[in-house]
């Protein structure tokens, strides 16, 4: 496609119109929160380090967002998906029980 | 029957807001409504030139509230559209010279004579933006394709929910259908999906508005023109009619279509 569009010169260096979405999609996600860049920022690693503890996620492309619904304000994380890790999970969370089961008894 | 207040409103300056009021009011008054535009904007009067009114000021919006005029006193009818008159702001006041409770009455007491009360806030929202939203029935925001603009929208929409208002409407102003086909400008449903807003209506950047604003001729006067029918439409349904949203794509040359093909493989 690019060898005609360019030769007609009508294509653009770049999508700006996707990145000024995207720009506004994160500037009023700290508006609406009425947060700053970094606390944003951590909830999102934290809430990478907790989902990832269950489902191998693709970390780079997660987003978090606020979108206004008729509810209300609304926090949005989109978290693609690589695989859900199976067995390992349920054990930690059973062997970390039961010393605490014999710490109380 | 109560006309019903209609505040303009943005945040941000210099999106269109108070060319969007006066074409819409001259719409409005094409369509047989009684309409009445109303600058809030004082200390920076304009929507008295952008109605081409501005030499038959005698008395201002101050002026009633003080007691100096009566309200009949203060209005300016307009020659060309017997159903639209103009209460001008005042020029050489500032904004602390008016209270929400003085814009409520004014705009209780204008609701009786006419159909439509069109506030043009000023841009902001400090002082003058809360007294032009306080009478509101309706909110229209005003939003240019633009981060800054939109961003300011939604501050603004924010704080017109805390006010317990009915859900404000947008309009898109000065949209420039080439860009958007090369994506190079957010689109309508950018817009709309990043604020989550009822659409009220597009208006596409048109060089003959400001060749009227120049001559104090709003372009609504007539619907010859791309924003002229915009506005015609906007109005239309803003009386409960229902209009579709016109698709500026059509406009697109062959070569624009060709490379829009292109663009989307």
């Amino acid at each position: 496609m690019s060898f005609l569009s360019r030769f007609l010169g009508r294509e653009s260096e770049s999508d700006s119109a996707a990145v000024a979405k995207q720009r506004l999609q994160l500037v009023l996600a700290q508006d609406r929160l009425n947060i700053s860049p970094d606390t944003l920022n951590l909830l999102k690693d934290e809430m990478i380090a907790v989902i990832s503890h269950h489902i191998e996620i693709d970390q780079a492309n997660v987003q978090v967002s606020m979108t206004r619904t008729s509810q209300g304000s609304c926090l949005v994380a989109n978290i693609p998906v690589i695989r859900v890790r199976v067995p390992e999970a349920p054990e930690r969370i059973k062997r970390t029980r039961t010393p605490r089961a014999h710490t109380r008894a | 029957m109560a006309g019903r207040i209609i505040t303009l409103t943005s945040g941000k300056g210099g999106v269109g807001k108070t060319t969007v009021t006066a074409n819409l009011g001259v719409a409005l008054a094409r369509c047989a409504q009684r309409v009445v535009c109303v600058d809030a904007d004082i200390g920076l009067r304009n929507l008295d030139v952008v109605m081409g009114l501005e030499n038959r000021i005698v008395y201002d919006l101050v002026d009633v509230v003080e007691g100096r005029a009566r309200l009949r006193q203060a209005l300016i009818k307009d020659k060309r559209l017997p159903e639209l008159h103009l209460l001008p702001a005042a020029q050489t006041r500032e904004k602390s010279a008016v209270t929400e409770k003085q814009m409520i009455k004014l705009c209780e007491d204008l609701r009786k004579d006419f159909d439509f009360v069109l506030i043009d806030s000023p841009a902001g929202i400090e002082h003058g933006f809360k007294n032009a939203v306080a009478p509101a029935d309706e909110i229209v925001i005003v939003v240019t394709p633009e981060v800054s603009a939109v961003r300011d929208a939604d501050r603004v929409i924010g704080l017109v929910d805390a006010n317990e208002k009915t859900p404000p409407r947008l309009i898109i102003n000065r949209l420039r259908p080439a860009m958007v086909r090369r994506g190079e400008m957010l689109d309508t449903a950018d817009v709309l999906e990043v604020l989550a807003i009822e659409l009220l209506g597009i208006v596409p950047e048109d060089e003959t508005i400001i060749i009227a604003t120049n001559k104090g001729q709003p372009v609504a006067l007539e619907s010859n023109t791309v924003a002229g029918a915009a506005f015609m439409r906007i109005a239309r349904r803003i009386l409960g009619e229902n209009v579709p949203f016109h698709n500026f794509d059509d406009s697109g040359g062959l070569l624009d279509r060709l490379t829009n093909l292109l663009r989307k493989r």
